[in-house]
């Protein structure tokens, strides 16, 4: 920025007196309302360090970091750097809400960032609407799409669970059996679960003949598998929190040798290594990827990148160490989410926090998002009304202890009929 | 699943279950009859143990039972020192007295979990079990053919499942040995009796203070070493066990070591027959409603003395 030189007919006096008054406001203002064109862009991130949802946390937090610094190193958000504001929730709605307000009122965020737990979601996205902040969450639940927010949340990085089970339905129908046991944590995320795949599978002709809910917290299971009945052709579990690996190897004692079929939510065994002692029975059971953990032949160039910038190996590991495997299936979203808080910025001509309702519009407006480096888990559509975006998923098949992707579903196979405008309501 | 198979995985459940718990609950029980101390950072103790035995099998690296056998060693030595240490500079110096105790023993909880999630992290990690097979079990129904054998669905255990059995029943056993047979015990109950009385008779009552804190808390990080090639090291894991315990031991009758050993089967059998056949919540209600009850109508405990 280059200050304009006093005409020569303004008086010495005059040009002082008018400096000091300019460096006076200057300092008196907060940063993001004078000389917005160069300070950072602050996100605010409320990430799960600690608490059940500590694992997600670490690999959200590197996703996000590697992001920002693709962005930054091309020239930012409208030419300014985007600088992180990470502040850790402990996975719990009570403390996300509070994390929420310090972003607004401490850290002086422009926009709000990264929630993964659909409780931590649902518990702090009032607060958002309270403070006008913009909520970009990057959770799966389908609490954004089904109208129980407000016009501050937005999720425009990862599909929603109503739409990925959706798609996963014809698949388990049609290979691997029409009467289905679900497995689930008990909470919102494992309930959108229960309740739209159940939905999903009975479309198919198939029927979900035992619903077993498991506490997120719970931290031994043999004693819930007794429930599934005989007649059970497919296992379809989905499991979250810290024991998780403890759930599925248990799973594996419970059956011995003979197992019906399996699928599911690589949730189950995110971070988990899958080559772990006691997981050889999942050989030639198929997951749900939201996007493929390991290497896949015909990789596009864009993965490439985006796992050469998140520093992953090919068997979806940190490179620095082999055992630290990442939750890829969702920290993707918050990649994208980014970007599309860059594209939306740049579109709204964002500079400050006034215009924060314009860059809620300017996301709304968004509509076909192609693959590619912003976007490397695939193409998605975003539907502006319902604040949701859409986009492609994976099943894969354990091969030799690696998942391999065998099926890759459509958006169109995801869509359901809206179920609320948000751009009805009033900011 | 038939009602017969069913039970029996129950109960398979609900044994390796109350084994752990005896082990905990011992300690907790212990320490209170001893020292009179309600320590509410026993439950951290038990995560301490966990997480050492963790670090200690990460180190040793080689085969797995070769880790296993160092931290059933080295993490209850580990723990107990530490504890006794925090008697020596916290408990000590706070006389025992019963309300600053509580408050003491919540800070020490509040350190020792952050302190762990500070260096250990956030995650819950595995430890291999030493050796681990699954064993399915027979079942017999009356076909046309009389008395017919088969293996139902599910119905199986481990050999590691049922080696913590044994190893708690054995460190029971040890554990009342000591107590009935050895000086060490002698003393101890004589502490518990009367510590003024002890203390002119020439026992150290301050050093037995400390022994006892730190068996305790070595009883804890046992039970936590045989379990966590089942379950896994989380810093987080210390809540359940610490409620457990005090059911158990409220229950049993603070500090009787008889009536914590029959609690602890009773609440961890019915815990895994009760979470089987209906849901681990209902087990804990019940658990919590049958406390209400020892403490209403009998709040020595089953086993308890009933004080003046």
């Amino acid at each position: 920025m280059s200050r304009k030189q006093p005409s020569p007919t303004l008086s010495r006096r005059k040009v002082l007196t008018g400096m000091a008054a300019t460096s006076l406001a200057a300092s008196a203002l907060p940063g993001h309302l004078y000389g917005a064109t160069d300070a950072p862009i602050k996100i605010g991130f409320q990430v799960h360090r600690t608490g059940i949802g500590a694992a997600y946390g670490r690999w959200y937090d590197r996703t996000t970091s590697a992001a920002a610094r693709v962005i930054n190193e091309a020239g930012g958000i409208n030419g300014r750097p985007v600088e992180i504001i990470a502040e850790d929730d402990g996975t719990d709605p009570k403390r996300g809400a509070e994390v929420l307000e310090k972003f607004a009122n401490q850290h002086g965020c422009d926009i709000a960032f990264g929630t993964l737990f659909s409780h931590v979601v649902i518990g702090s996205a009032p607060r958002a609407g309270e403070l006008k902040l913009p909520y970009f969450v990057v959770s799966e639940g389908h609490h954004v799409a089904s109208g129980m927010l407000n016009r501050w949340t937005i999720q425009p990085g990862i599909t929603d669970v109503k739409s990925q089970v959706q798609a996963m339905a014809p698949f388990v129908a049609e290979n691997l059996g029409k009467k289905v046991t679900m497995i689930y944590p008990d909470f919102a995320f494992g309930h959108d679960h229960r309740d739209f795949f159940s939905a999903a599978i009975e479309k198919q002709g198939g029927k979900v003949v035992a619903k077993i809910a498991i506490p997120p917290t719970e931290t031994s299971f043999t004693r819930y598998f007794p429930q599934i009945p005989r007649d059970t052709e497919v296992i379809y579990h989905v499991m979250v929190g810290p024991a998780v690996l403890t759930f599925v190897k248990e799973m594996g004692e419970f059956f011995g040798p003979a197992h019906p079929e399996i699928f599911g939510f690589i949730d189950s065994l995110e971070a988990v290594d899958l080559a772990t002692p006691g997981l050889e029975f999942l050989e030639g059971s198929h997951f749900w990827e939201g996007m493929p953990r390991y290497v896949q032949p015909d990789q596009p160039e864009y993965v490439d990148f985006y796992r050469q910038q998140v520093g992953l190996d090919d068997n979806g590991a940190s490179v620095d160490d082999p055992r630290d495997v990442a939750t890829m299936a969702h920290m993707f979203g918050c990649w994208e989410t980014l970007h599309v808080i860059k594209d939306a910025m740049e579109a709204a001509g964002y500079r400050g926090p006034a215009d924060r309702a314009a860059l809620i519009e300017a996301v709304e407006a968004m509509g076909d998002m192609p693959a590619g480096r912003a976007h490397p888990q695939g193409p998605k559509v975003f539907n502006g009304r319902t604040h949701q975006v859409f986009g492609v998923q994976y099943i894969s098949q354990v091969a030799g202890g690696r998942l391999e992707v065998k099926h890759v579903t459509s958006i169109e196979d995801g869509l359901y009929p809206d179920e609320v405008d948000y751009t009805s309501q009033s900011f | 699943m038939e009602f017969g198979p069913h039970l029996i995985l129950a109960m398979l459940e609900g044994l390796v279950q109350a084994s752990v718990l005896t082990l905990t609950a011992l300690g907790l029980s212990l320490v209170f009859g001893v020292m009179r101390v309600v320590n509410v950072a026993h439950g951290e103790f038990f995560m301490l143990g966990a997480v050492l035995a963790w670090w200690i099998t990460a180190l040793a690296g080689g085969p797995p039972a070769l880790g296993f056998v160092l931290a059933l060693i080295g993490a209850p030595l580990a723990v107990g020192l530490l504890a006794a240490a925090a008697d020596w500079l916290v408990l000590r110096r706070i006389d025992y007295d019963p309300e600053r105790t509580i408050v003491a023993t919540i800070g020490l909880l509040y350190i020792l979990q952050q302190g762990v999630l500070m260096t250990y992290g956030p995650e819950a990690r595995p430890v291999a079990p030493p050796f681990n097979h699954r064993l399915a079990i027979p079942w017999f129904e009356w076909g046309a053919e009389g008395l017919e054998f088969y293996f139902p669905w599910g119905l199986s255990t481990t050999s590691y499942k049922l080696f913590v059995v044994a190893a708690a029943l054995a460190v029971g056993l040890g554990l009342w040995a000591v107590m009935v047979r050895s000086r060490l015990g002698l003393v101890l109950r004589a502490t518990q009796a009367d510590s003024e009385t002890a203390q002119a008779f020439g026992v150290p009552v301050e050093r037995v203070y400390a022994l006892v804190f730190g068996i305790g808390a070595a009883l804890a990080a046992l039970g936590a070493v045989l379990v966590v090639p089942i379950r896994q090291a989380h810093y987080l894991m210390g809540g359940d066990p610490l409620l457990l315990s005090f059911i158990v031991v409220i229950i049993g009758g603070l500090g009787s070591l008889r009536g914590t050993v029959l609690a602890a089967v009773l609440i961890g059998m019915s815990d895994g027959i009760i979470s089987v056949f209906f849901s681990p919540t209902l087990a804990k209600i019940l658990a919590t409603l049958l406390v209400a009850l020892v403490l209403v109508y009998r709040p020595q405990g089953l086993f308890g003395k009933a004080r003046a």
